[in-house]
This record gives C-alpha cells, sequence and structure tokens, in this order.
C-alpha cells in the first residue's frame, strides 16, 4: 500500500490495513478507521512513546516526531501523507497553537490538541485556533479510538461547502439557518437584492462546480496570503458582485490556478463577507448564525461584550439602527450608510436578555465591549481573508464550534473577543493572532450569519457595543485569551496587509451588499451613524484606541449616549488612557489581555480581532437571549492570557 | 515445587503491584500502560518508565539549577514543571504528578520558600517511587515476564 511513502519514523502498526485507507479517497475502506495515518507532535519522549503505542494499537498508522519544525516539514513534504495531527500544546521549539494554525493554513488537516493543562483558556484557545479536539492529557486509549471522526467530519465538509451554494445549506446548523433568516428578515429590498445578487452568482458557480463536485479529492491549492490578496484584489477590482471566477482567474492571472480553485475560494470568501455583514439581528438569524445552539455563556458573554447592548436592549431604546450603526461602523464600511435597517424589534430581542448589568464598570467596560465588537466584526473580513480559504473548512467546521463554545464557554471568550477587536486600541489584540482565530471564527459565524445578509446581527452587535457606556476597554483584557489566539497565528498571517485589502475590499463588497442598502433604508436612529460609521472604518483600519470610543459615542443615541459620549470623552482625550483602561479592567476582569502584542501600527490586524469579537458577542447575544440571567454565567475569571 | 514457588512469587508480585496503587504511588494511567502492553511490546511499561526517568533527571536537573539563580524565575521555573508533571502523569505517577502541581502552586503565588520546599517534597517521592517501581520490574522480570508482566490485574 503506499502511504505517500517516504514518512520519517513510520510505525505501521497493521501494513495490510492500511492499504485500504486512502487519503482523501472518497470513501472509507471497510477497514476504515486502521490504517488512519497519524501524526503526533510531542516533545515528551515518554508521552510520544505512549500515543505511539496507543494509536498503534487502533490499528492507526504512526509517525511521531517530537519537534513541530520536523512536523511542517513531514507535512509539507507528503503533502497527502497525513490524515489527521495530534500535537501538544507546550512545546519548546514552536507553540502547538502555531503548529495548529500552521497546519490548518497550509494542509488543512484535522489537528488535534493535548494538553496537561485543562484550564478553560487553554482550551478556549484551542478551540479558536481551530482545533478540532481538544485532550487533556495523561491521555486515555479510548480517546484516540475515535479521532477518525474528525477525519471524516472535516471531509464531509469540505464537500458540503461545494454543496453549499446549490443547496442552500450546509451541514453546519449555522449555514441551514439561513434560509430562515432570509426569509425572517425582509426589512430590506436591497437586502433582497444582495440575495438575488449573490444568489445569481451562486448559481453560476453552480453550474462551473458542479463539474468538479464530482472529483472529491482534488489536488490541495494553498491560499498562501499573497494569493489570498491577489484574489482579494482581484474581486475587488472586479465588485463583488461582478466577481465571477473566471474573470478573478484572468485577473489573478496565476498559473496553475484553476477556476474551480477560484470558484470554492470565491464561495468560502463570500460567506466570509457575509457573515461579517450579514450578521442578522433576527433572533433566529443570530441564533442560525451562531450556531444556533445559544449557550448560557453565550448570554453571560454577551454580557460582558454587551453589556451595554443589553441594557440598551433592556430597554428597548436601542434602536436597531443605532445598532446597525455601530454594526456598520464596525464592519468598517466607509461606505455604507449609517443607517442599518435593521428591524429595531429583532435587534432588541437579541439583547432582551435585559440589563445585564454592566458587569464591568459601566461606562468603560462597555465601551471597551461594544468598540471591540465593532470592532471585531469589522475585523472579521479581514481575518477571514487570509485563513479564509485555509480555513475555512476547518473553521466552518471548527468555528461553529468554536463559536458555540466561545459562547458557551465564555462569556469569557465573547469578551475576549471583542477585546480582540480592541487590538487598535493599545490593546495588544494581537491583529495576528486575531486574524488568525478571527478568520477562524468568523468563517463560522458568516456563514451563520450572512444568510441573510442582515447586518442586524452585526448591528446588532455593533450596537451592543456601542451602547456600551463605558469607556472601558475592558474587552481587551477580556479577548486576552481571544488574543493569544491570534498572537499565536500572527505569525501566520501575513496580516497586516490583509486586513487592508480585505477592509477595503469588505468596505466596498459589503456596503453594495446588504449593509448599504440596509443602512440606507432605516433613517431612525441613525444618529450618526454615518460617522461613526466612517470612524469605525476609519479607526479600525488606522487608529487605534479612539476610534473605539469615540464612534461609540457619536453613535449611540439617546440612552446610551451620554454614557457613551462620557466614555468617549474619555477615550478621545485620552487615548493613551485606553491602553491604561484596558489594563486596569484587564485587572479587574482577571483577563490578561496581552496588550503590548500588536503594535498600533497594525491597525490592520486590529481587525482581526474585532471580528473575533463581533462574532462572539453576536453568539454572546443569541445566547443571551435564550437565556435569562446571563450575569451568573459570566465568567470572566478563567482567562488569562498566558501568552 | 517450582510451580508453587513461581505461583508464590506471582501472588508476591501482584501484592507488590497492589500496593503500589494502594499506596498512592501509582494510579490508573499505569494500568493503561499495562494494557498497552503486548506480545510485541512484552516491555513496554518497563520501557515507558524508563524514559519517564530520563526525563525526570532531566527536569529536576533544570529545575535545580533554575533554583540556584535568584531571583528565581518563576515563569520558568512553572514551565519546567508542567513538562515534569506531564510525563508523570503519563506514567501514572500520583504522588509525583501531585508534588508537581503543589510545586506550581507555588510558583504562581511567587513564593520561592514554598517552591523549595515542595521541590524537596518532590525530589522525594520520585526517589521513592523510583525505587519501588525499580524492585518492582526486577521482581517482575524474576517471576517470569510472560505471566507477570503483562496485565498483572
Amino acid at each position: 500500500m503506499n502511504l505517500g511513502g517516504g514518512q520519517l519514523v513510520k510505525s505501521m502498526a497493521v501494513p495490510s490495513s492500511s492499504a485500504s485507507w486512502k487519503s482523501g479517497g472518497d470513501g472509507v475502506s471497510d477497514q476504515f478507521p486502521a490504517g488512519l495515518r497519524v501524526l503526533v507532535v510531542d516533545d515528551d519522549p515518554t508521552c510520544l512513546r505512549i500515543l505511539e503505542k496507543m494509536l498503534k494499537n487502533c490499528l492507526y498508522e504512526v509517525t511521531k516526531c517530537n519537534r513541530a519544525e520536523i512536523a511542517l516539514k513531514l507535512l509539507r513534504d507528503n503533502r497527502n501523507g497525513y490524515d489527521i495531527v495530534i500535537s501538544d500544546v507546550h512545546m519548546p521549539d514552536m507553540d502547538g497553537f502555531k503548529l495548529l494554525e500552521q497546519v490548518g493554513l497550509e494542509m488543512d488537516l484535522p489537528v488535534i490538541m493535548m494538553s496537561a493543562d485543562d484550564s478553560k483558556n487553554v482550551v478556549m484557545k484551542g478551540v479558536t485556533h481551530g482545533a478540532c479536539d481538544y485532550l487533556i492529557k495523561p491521555v486515555r486509549i479510548e480517546a484516540l479510538k475515535n479521532i477518525w471522526q474528525h477525519v471524516v467530519r472535516k471531509r464531509k465538509h469540505e464537500w458540503k461547502e461545494k454543496d453549499y451554494e446549490q443547496s442552500g445549506s450546509v451541514e453546519d446548523g449555522e449555514r441551514q439557518q439561513k434560509p430562515n433568516e432570509d426569509v425572517d428578515y425582509s426589512s430590506s429590498a436591497n437586502e433582497g437584492n444582495w440575495k438575488n445578487s449573490k444568489k445569481r452568482k451562486d448559481d453560476e458557480e453552480d453550474q462551473e462546480e458542479k463539474d468538479d463536485s464530482s472529483t472529491l479529492k482534488k489536488p490541495r491549492v494553498v491560499w498562501s496570503v499573497e494569493l489570498h490578496q491577489q484574489f482579494v484584489a482581484a474581486v475587488n477590482q472586479l465588485g463583488i458582485d461582478k466577481a465571477v471566477p473566471k474573470k478573478i482567474l484572468e485577473l489573478m492571472n496565476v498559473p496553475g490556478l484553476t477556476r474551480e480553485n477560484v470558484a470554492s475560494h470565491l464561495q468560502k470568501y463570500r460567506l466570509y463577507l457575509r457573515r461579517v455583514s450579514g450578521v442578522s439581528q433576527h433572533q433566529n438569524g443570530l441564533n442560525n448564525s451562531f450556531m444556533g445552539t445559544p449557550d448560557a455563556t453565550f448570554g453571560s458573554m454577551s454580557s460582558i461584550n454587551g453589556l451595554d447592548f443589553q441594557a440598551l436592549a433592556a430597554t428597548g431604546q436601542i434602536p436597531a439602527q443605532s445598532l446597525a450603526s455601530l454594526q456598520a461602523a464596525a464592519i468598517g464600511r466607509p461606505t455604507s450608510k449609517p443607517t442599518i435597517s435593521m428591524p429595531v424589534v429583532d435587534q432588541r430581542n437579541l439583547f432582551s436578555f435585559e440589563p445585564h448589568k454592566l458587569r464591568f464598570g459601566e461606562g468603560q467596560q462597555q465601551l471597551n465591549g461594544s468598540t471591540k465588537q465593532i470592532s471585531l466584526l469589522h475585523g472579521i473580513p479581514t481575518n477571514m481573508e487570509p485563513k479564509q480559504l485555509a480555513s475555512l473548512n476547518q473553521s466552518a467546521q471548527t468555528f461553529g464550534g468554536i463559536n458555540m463554545q466561545v459562547s458557551s464557554q465564555a462569556s469569557q471568550g465573547n469578551t475576549l473577543l471583542m477585546q480582540m477587536t480592541q487590538p487598535m486600541s493599545r490593546a495588544p489584540m494581537l491583529n495576528e493572532n486575531n486574524a488568525s482565530q478571527i478568520s477562524r471564527l468568523p468563517s463560522s459565524v458568516g456563514q451563520a450569519i450572512l444568510s441573510n445578509g442582515i447586518p442586524s446581527g452585526v448591528l446588532g452587535r455593533n450596537g451592543i457595543v456601542d451602547s456600551v457606556r463605558g469607556p472601558v476597554y475592558t474587552p481587551v483584557s477580556q479577548t486576552s485569551s481571544l488574543v493569544d489566539f491570534s498572537v499565536s497565528n500572527s505569525a501566520e498571517l501575513p496580516g497586516s496587509t490583509f486586513p487592508h485589502a480585505s477592509n477595503s475590499g469588505i468596505s466596498s463588497l459589503t456596503p453594495k451588499g446588504m449593509m448599504q442598502e440596509e443602512v440606507n433604508s432605516e433613517g431612525k436612529g441613525s444618529r450618526g451613524f454615518p460617522s461613526s460609521y466612517d470612524i469605525f472604518s476609519e479607526l479600525q483600519q488606522h487608529k487605534t484606541q479612539d476610534w473605539g470610543l469615540q464612534n461609540v459615542g457619536s453613535t449611540f443615541d439617546g440612552t446610551q449616549h451620554s454614557s457613551i459620549q462620557g466614555s468617549l470623552e474619555g477615550g478621545q482625550n485620552n487615548p493613551p488612557n485606553f491602553g491604561q483602561q484596558f489594563s486596569s479592567y484587564m485587572v479587574d476582569n482577571s483577563l490578561r489581555i496581552k496588550s503590548e502584542r500588536h503594535p498600533d501600527a497594525n491597525c490592520q490586524t486590529n481587525l482581526f480581532p474585532q471580528q473575533f469579537g463581533q462574532d462572539d458577542l453576536m453568539s454572546a447575544l443569541l445566547k443571551q437571549e435564550g437565556i435569562g440571567s446571563v450575569e451568573s454565567d459570566f465568567g470572566f475569571d478563567g482567562y488569562a492570557l498566558d501568552l | 515445587m517450582e510451580r508453587y514457588q513461581h505461583q508464590q512469587q506471582y501472588r508476591q508480585l501482584a501484592a507488590m503491584r497492589r500496593a503500589l496503587f494502594d499506596q498512592g504511588y501509582l494510579d490508573d494511567q499505569f494500568i493503561q500502560l499495562e494494557e498497552l502492553q503486548d506480545d510485541a511490546n512484552p516491555n513496554f511499561v518497563e520501557e515507558v518508565v524508563t524514559l519517564f526517568y530520563r526525563e525526570s533527571t532531566r527536569s529536576i536537573q533544570n529545575i535545580e539549577h533554575a533554583l540556584e539563580t535568584t531571583p528565581y524565575d518563576f515563569v520558568k521555573l512553572d514551565n519546567y514543571m508542567h513538562q515534569f508533571r506531564g510525563s508523570s502523569s503519563s506514567i501514572g505517577a500520583k504522588k509525583v504528578r501531585y508534588e508537581c502541581t503543589q510545586f506550581r502552586d507555588y510558583c504562581k503565588a511567587r513564593n520561592a520558600e514554598g517552591c523549595r520546599r515542595s521541590f524537596h517534597q518532590l525530589k522525594r517521592e520520585y526517589s521513592t517511587l523510583r525505587k519501588k517501581l525499580e524492585a518492582y520490574f526486577q521482581f517482575a522480570r524474576q517471576t517470569g515476564p510472560s505471566e507477570t508482566a503483562c496485565r498483572s490485574k
């Protein structure tokens, strides 16, 4: 049997059995999962030996290595030589999460993380970085027996993505919700147009893709950052409405790239964009988009992130629009109009959790949360890009889980997201990290949310964020965990450039899409959205701390307005304080974000974190809706950045 | 006679083994290792435990060295101990793992004196476990590998 030959340190458990297992084979052999090709990475020789033996006993084909770099080399040299990777988190030469990201980006293989550390924040990190599973050491053989499911799931997911456009429903729950969301949310004609145009494109692509879908396994195209940037540039040049694979391919002019590659990449990109911009306010939508499984924690999370939201929602004073505008702003669509036509009601629902008492010091924290969220949304698109493709599959898969997890796990997670978005502001939001992580998140979120292309979801989040009264950027600290993620990934993401590209792309794209329309359609509550919107986008891209606060203040209306302003002012006046504030919050929240991670200059990367936050917020919000008392779920404490 | 002696020895070995569990030196993870042992790898458990000794010696040396330089680098110490804890848990060294956790707690609390005391305790537990395991494996070899080394329950 030829297992991709030349693998080092390969121990064959049962040679004959592996023959039947083909990587990427569309069918599973009768002996599956025997012969599953596992690469296990752990610097501890004791554990490594034990794992090897366990895996062999499961009839898997095991390759062990004790260094992450060697593992990467093995994976690169044998592109289709492995089915799954198991890696320890703490390794001397390379952080396990970094390896995880690399693998996801380059090879798109399922990766299982392991660690003796079972603290929530580390597990969360695994989730947000896209690990398909997380095992606590000491690992038992029972835990390894079922790892094959991740391989199957991933493959299945990839195949489903192809069908996505056609069926309009994907494996993931959130995707399936889209149709519902579309139906429910019909506030904007534009939205309909957007959907139509998207459908048109989808149909086009469906045609093209149908031919390809028959081949389940194609040689993988690695969407490197440069390639993706080229792609985005081409898409932007064409305009999202007109961006068809053929033309994109022509513009990109990359030898060896096929229309199919571009088509599937475009599909993912669209999902990403949708997710970023089309978060539906609608409860269903939101729920759907957020993996549809509101977790209690989510609620708590939202409380953290969306403290303001809730407050706003609770009061019912938050006009959908303001939220929408916030979102829009968050998304950084400079061109989009501030008014987002999100049904107010929906928004309210989102935030109906009730006045979640701003847990964090009121103003500041809230602000942070909100800003973060906004930035998150904004960031999402960006993040998506680099990793989008690579991790889309992964993220789609894991994202849903991650999101859920994010929300469930944490409100902390959410807050983290929120905070992540903060990167702009002094917050250490590791743009890089965020990017990587965000790319993960957005993908799933995008998928879920995109359905209606209703920015409401996003807006809602933003809105909530905005509503945060406090200028405090607590999220920053909270997002530490999120940040952590990003940080590790930062290396992976060529980062800064992407966000720009994506931002610009997004800006142009999204406005075209729903956001704009929606924004325009609803005049209410757009108080200053346009400005905020612009500000947000601008801020996101360039400003660090200020943007969050400023935008928030301006965009918020009414009730929160005053509070926000207060916070804004604080923020505006003392941009430098943000960092301080953050740090103070960080302490309060027991979330330690490594603020210094990203230099302010990396505004772009900031986006990533933002995205993350937004998604989290959304999920948190969704959760909250389902959950009455979020507060209790708020468990910030767990996330301390151990970066 | 021989058979009887062998049975006696086997029983003795089994008792030794049980004591290790009852007294808390080993936990369920050790059984996992035993279950992995088979005809193809008849000395798997001992092989792994030997790997553990090697790693532990290195970890202990690292920590000792780190404890000589003041002020303590608690992060580094924590990292070393994290590794040590991981490997000790993977073979089921229960008491040793416990001491590792204690040490890490002191690291987190930046309690230098606590670290020292805890490390001292850790070394003692490690040394005790090692002696007992070595005696156990030696006796197992004497008693008869096929019968005692594998799946002794």
